[in-house]
């Protein structure tokens, strides 16, 4: 694992900027701060998300990933309470200081949330949704496409024969892939995961995961979670937060094997 | 201990238990009632005729034009609520997400609008028809009782897409959707069984109130054919049949009455179908 190079290994003090870097990176986050109103959820985040890689946001539960995660795609828009500056860019567009135009910087990235939310409509419908919005009307090109990426979930060997039928008459594994091929319908770069096996028998969940691996050709992959395994098994970058802080981020070797915080060793030991 | 804690819950079990049959029970006697009380003047000349000279004295004739009166106002006030309710519902729900207080204000007043007397409404109704010089008539009768289920109509509206996952909205929003394409085509969708529930109970509110339609709608032996024209409605036959001295017609209140609670228990009957039917593709 060459491929992640000094400029991103520890903390706020070196900038993303600097080191240099074989991977240029899709996506920064410089100074991010969220506040709920006295509560500082995200102290001064600085991170580079490296292209067509897995990176893994791991930490305990209530740490600040869900927030980082839903500050990539202004969810944070429907919290009120959520205060945030900063700055992230997206290859060069700086997200979080546009107002127009957010449907198209969601599309951008795909959300895979901790339970599958199906549309309440039918598995094709599901797929297709993202398509439409996007002003696609041509019948023929959408099938190809719903089948495209239903394929590419694994998923269109086991709902062929039944694309009418309700998306919640899937399994809840089967749902969870169906959510992903929705999102790559809108042919995001980005696919941003927010512990998203966690609601998964282990099979669906391996299943997520193999997915994972073979997408990373084609799609940069944000992974949050607090299985210290899932993170091993799966990450080609790692960023540790602890209580709203980024306390390490580097390779999964530096860090799994040779960390350099207490709170990261003491993570790594017993996973809190 | 262990006894006691056994008789604690026997004893709740059984209290619960009795309220709750006992409910029912109280239910199917008051429609015993009605019935046994209004089963001689039952006749199909009740539902499809209108009164005819005398009718109030015991003659011929039946109630259609009051059937027809109820139906008419009903249906309309119905129309305009879901016109006022769905986007006001929509509005609180979607656009307000992010404002949380602002919400529960809205909420408020119209739980406050829910709670005033129909007999308020009826007196406002008549106010304003009076202002704008119109007559008893079907149209007021239409404007007063909308006025009367509007509230009802926006909160249960409101209850259905407050209970909609948090998650599916992310969802939608994720995938790219405005804020209007996420409510009308993700958010009504999941909700739609909901509003049908919603839409058919406000209907029966709709016809069963008396007192709205009191000095809005009038009274006519006529099935009203245009909207300008007064129209008769079912509380307020059986009303005036309930309060004649002769025993034919007060049976014949009672047979109206069995008429007014088999079309509330056909429309939550209906209720019940529709929105099982229609949350076959629902997010539970």
């Amino acid at each position: 694992m060459s491929l992640q190079e000094p400029g991103i290994m520890t903390q706020p003090a070196t900038l993303p900027e600097t080191g240099e870097k074989k991977v240029t990176p899709i996506l920064r986050v410089q100074h991010l701060n969220v506040h709920a109103g006295s509560n500082h959820i995200l102290k001064d985040v600085n991170l580079e998300i490296p292209r067509n890689r897995i990176t893994v946001l791991l930490g305990p539960s209530g740490c600040g990933k869900t927030t980082l995660l839903k500050c990539m795609n202004k969810l944070t828009d429907l919290y009120r309470e959520l205060n945030v500056s900063g700055n992230i860019f997206i290859e060069n567009d700086n997200i979080l200081h546009t107002t127009t135009n957010i449907p198209g910087i969601r599309q951008k990235m795909g959300l895979l949330s901790q339970r599958p939310y199906p549309l309440p409509v039918s598995i094709y419908k599901n797929v297709a949704y993202g398509l439409k919005l996007k002003g696609v009307r041509d019948k023929r090109l959408i099938g190809f496409s719903v089948e495209k990426h239903l394929r590419e979930v694994g998923l269109w060997e086991e709902v062929k024969n039944r694309l009418n039928a309700p998306a919640t008459s899937l399994s809840i594994g089967q749902q969870q892939r169906l959510c992903l091929a929705r999102g790559l319908a809108v042919k995001p770069s980005i696919i941003l995961a927010d512990e998203p096996t966690s609601a998964l028998d282990p099979i669906s969940s391996k299943i997520i995961e193999d997915l994972f691996k073979d997408m990373k050709k084609h799609y940069t992959i944000i992974l949050v979670t607090h299985v210290l395994r899932q993170a091993m098994r799966l990450a080609d970058h790692v960023i540790f937060m602890y209580d709203g802080e980024i306390i390490e981020q580097g390779s999964p070797e530096e860090l799994f094997n040779n960390p350099q915080t207490d709170k990261l060793r003491a993570y790594l030991v017993d996973g809190n | 201990m262990r006894r006691i804690k056994i008789l604690e819950e026997k004893f709740f079990i059984l209290l619960s238990g009795f309220m709750a049959y006992s409910l029912i029970a109280v239910l199917a006697f008051i429609i015993l009632v009605i019935f046994v009380k209004g089963f001689n003047a039952l006749s199909f000349d009740m539902i499809l005729k209108i009164p005819k000279g005398g009718y109030y004295y015991g003659g011929e004739g039946g109630v259609l034009n009051a059937i027809a009166g109820s139906v008419y106002i009903a249906f309309g006030a119905t129309l305009i609520a879901i016109a006022i309710g769905m986007p006001a519902a929509l509005y609180i729900n979607v656009q307000l997400v992010r404002y949380k207080r602002t919400q529960n204000t809205i909420r408020y007043f119209l739980d406050a609008l829910w709670g005033i007397p129909s007999i308020v409404y009826g007196a406002f109704g008549f106010a304003l028809m009076l202002f704008f010089g119109m007559n008893a008539s079907l149209l007021a009768g239409i404007i007063t009782v909308a006025l009367l289920i509007s509230p009802i109509m926006v909160r249960t509206f409101d209850e259905v897409l407050s209970t909609i996952p948090k998650g599916l909205h992310e969802a939608s929003l994720a995938l790219g959707s405005t804020r209007t394409e996420t409510a009308f085509r993700v958010m009504f969708k999941q909700g739609f069984s909901g509003f049908i529930t919603a839409i058919l109970l406000s209907f029966g509110r709709g016809i069963g109130d008396a007192a709205s339609v009191l000095f809005t709608a009038g009274y006519t032996d006529n099935i009203p054919v245009n909207l300008d024209e007064p129209a008769a409605t079912l509380p307020l036959a059986i009303f005036f049949q309930l309060g004649s001295p002769i025993p034919e017609v007060r049976e014949r209140a009672f047979a109206s009455a069995v008429i007014l609670t088999a079309i509330i228990l056909a429309i939550s009957l209906g209720a019940r179908y529709l929105s099982k039917r229609y949350s076959r593709t629902n997010l539970k």
